[in-house]
């Protein structure tokens, strides 16, 4: 038999052209996000491409968007997933791309302002509608007979910012908030006291979790649609979503009088951006982020903005005063947080095996 | 046999309670099931249907799935005769180790292998390095999904045309042989007219499982919108963006393609039980 090489051309270029390397001519992005920013990033790579078009004599930049569990998306890029932007729920999953992949410097988290967290959240319950179990406070989800939904903090960014802001409630609680006595070495005693209550708290908390899914968004649906729990622990932002989609008429949203300051992370890949010519467009994406027009999305889509006052008062209406504690007052950094609590043998494995009974 | 009058009535209940419960059981896990995903994926009337069918990112699903489905079937056909050919045909030695490699992918979680080419094609993986300096990519691309499937629907063909050509023997092939055909010839007169039944079912059952892959395309895909989502990758994508109607259009699509071919595998079987009267 005899083949076409025209034909066997062809096939190679479609092959070619569905794997998306056919794109010459404009700038093209992978940002591999997390869960619950599908909707934000689907209107501001919109509204990046105009305005970086109208910036630059009408340069096409295009998107490609990837979304999964923080973790899993920093493990992909480890692997070879070849994005040029990381827009991730915690800084650690950005570190572990630096640090065992070298793909961006160590000190990436100096490049951007507030960190490189162009936008925070916090963490909200999630409840039925006319909160029947009654929930207004951290302790209240220790009350008998409470179900809690928090997917599992060894993969999913949301559930390692729920534990913490559950932590963080119950030290503030026994400190009194009273945070600087953390570096005092003459009130270790009481400090070593608060630790071990908020361990035994965190202990009762994940007796009264059912399931732990893979991430943020799979809890969303084991609450909402598989109707199981009285309370999702989730981001600010997932559950005003989950209201908007699934019903304003079933949940509602209740914010604890203290929780924690959540701070997504991004970052350009610089290995990756090299390669493909694009770092100034990734740059330029996410330093746009911080302008009036990124920031004013960030607040429509229930991100609380850095720069308020860029931000429509409508939308910044809509977020309930809450307290924040900084990782930094109530765990010492990211760093710390990530050994001491979410380690093999840490905080959460300890809490989590003594469910058992 | 003879039997009491007594004992036939009793079969007869037994079997008409046998067939109850095989129907309740059908009707509870497939014909519900397939009734819930066409009532959600048409609850929004059928031009929503056919406009989240044809919205770019669910077309670049389905050409990425019908792609797919393209190369794979197709390599997985000559793999699968030739493996049958040569463990049916022939006695050599490390044919049972030949014969439990072509089972492997069955044994082996869909997950797992996909782990297996992250790490083989991965970054850090054994070519990673290799690759990258190429500029190839193999993992998070379409070829790295045309891998997995490969492996995940390797057996189908060769599991079917094992058993079928085992029987058959070779009398007819050495007859050919020795009356000076080629073995070409042979392959393409003796051979194939026998198993041609056989080798289209498992065709049919391959296509099926090409396009309905999960696990194993999910580890490798990257999970890049209107670029490395399967159409199965899709829907659940489609579904935890609470996009509830487009996920079950996109899931009547592959249900259809599934009904499809289990109508194309009855056709087969009834033709090649006709062909071997």
């Amino acid at each position: 038999m005899k083949s076409n090489p025209n034909k066997s051309v062809r096939l190679a270029r479609v092959i070619l052209s569905l794997a998306g390397l056919a794109q010459a001519g404009s700038v093209s992005l992978l940002n591999a996000s997390y869960d619950p920013t599908r909707e934000f990033y689907r209107d501001y790579n919109r509204a990046f491409a105009t305005w970086y078009a109208q910036e630059n004599d009408g340069a096409r930049v295009t998107f490609r968007q990837s979304h999964g569990g923080s973790g899993k998306q920093a493990r992909s890029v480890i692997d070879g997933l070849d994005a040029d932007v990381l827009t991730l729920a915690l800084a650690p999953d950005i570190d572990a791309v630096a640090r065992k992949a070298g793909l961006l410097p160590a000190g990436w988290q100096a490049r951007l302002p507030f960190n490189s967290a162009p936008y925070t959240s916090t963490i909200v319950f999630l409840v039925r509608r006319g909160n029947p179990k009654g929930v207004r406070t951290w302790d209240d989800l220790l009350k008998p007979g409470v179900a809690v939904i928090t997917p599992n903090p060894k993969i999913s960014g949301g559930a390692r910012w729920n534990h913490l802001a559950a932590w963080a409630a119950s030290l503030e609680r026994e400190l009194h908030g009273d945070w600087a006595a953390l570096a005092r070495p003459e009130e270790a005693e009481r400090v070593a006291a608060a630790q071990r209550r908020a361990q035994e708290d965190m202990a009762e908390l994940y007796r009264r979790v059912p399931v732990l899914d893979a991430g943020a968004r799979a809890a969303t649906t084991t609450f909402v649609q598989r109707g199981l729990g009285d309370v999702l622990l989730t981001w600010e932002n997932e559950a005003f979503l989950a209201v908007e989609k699934l019903g304003r008429a079933s949940l509602e949203i209740v914010v604890p009088p203290v929780s924690i300051l959540a701070e997504p992370c991004v970052a350009w890949v610089d290995r990756v951006v090299e390669r493909h010519g694009a770092r100034a467009a990734a740059e330029a994406y996410l330093r746009h982020l911080y302008s009036p027009e990124g920031q004013r999305l960030a607040a429509q889509h229930y991100f609380r903005p850095r720069l308020p006052e860029h931000a429509d008062p409508a939308h910044l209406a809509r977020f309930a005063p809450v307290r924040r504690i900084t990782l930094d007052e109530a765990f010492g950094g990211w760093e710390r947080a990530q050994r001491e609590h979410f380690a093999d043998g840490g905080h959460f494995d300890r809490a989590f095996l003594s469910r058992a009974p | 046999m003879k039997r009491g009058k007594g004992r036939n009535r009793k079969g007869w209940l037994a079997n008409a309670a046998l067939c109850a419960a095989a129907l309740t059981v059908i009707g509870a896990l497939v014909v519900l099931p397939l009734g819930v995903i066409l009532a959600e994926a048409f609850s929004g009337g059928w031009r929503l249907w056919a406009a989240s069918v044809a919205e770019p990112e669910a077309r670049g699903a389905i050409l990425l799935t019908l792609a797919v489905t393209a190369l794979a079937v197709p390599l997985n056909t000559v793999f699968g005769v030739a493996a049958a050919w040569a463990l049916a045909k022939f006695r050599f030695r490390g044919r049972s180790l030949l014969l439990t490699l072509v089972d492997l992918p069955f044994a082996v979680s869909p997950v797992i292998a996909g782990l297996i080419f992250v790490l083989v094609f991965g970054r850090s993986g054994w070519f990673g390095g290799w690759l990258a300096e190429r500029g190839l990519k193999v993992i998070f691309g379409t070829p790295g999904i045309v891998l997995a499937t490969l492996f995940v629907t390797f057996p189908f063909v060769a599991r079917e045309l094992i058993p079928l050509m085992s029987e058959q023997g070779s009398e007819e092939e050495q007859a050919a042989l020795s009356l000076g055909a080629s073995g070409w010839k042979t392959f393409f007169k003796v051979t194939l007219p026998n198993i041609k039944w056989g080798l289209l079912y498992g065709i049919i059952l391959c296509n099926a499982r090409a396009m309905g892959e999960f696990g194993a395309v999910s580890v490798v895909s990257g999970h890049i919108r209107g670029e490395t989502l399967t159409l199965p990758l899709h829907v659940e994508v489609l579904y935890n963006e609470y996009n509830f109607t487009a996920a079950f259009a996109c899931a009547s699509l592959l249900a259809g393609l599934a009904v499809v071919t289990i109508i194309l595998k009855t056709v087969v079987e009834l033709k090649g039980a006709r062909d071997a009267a």
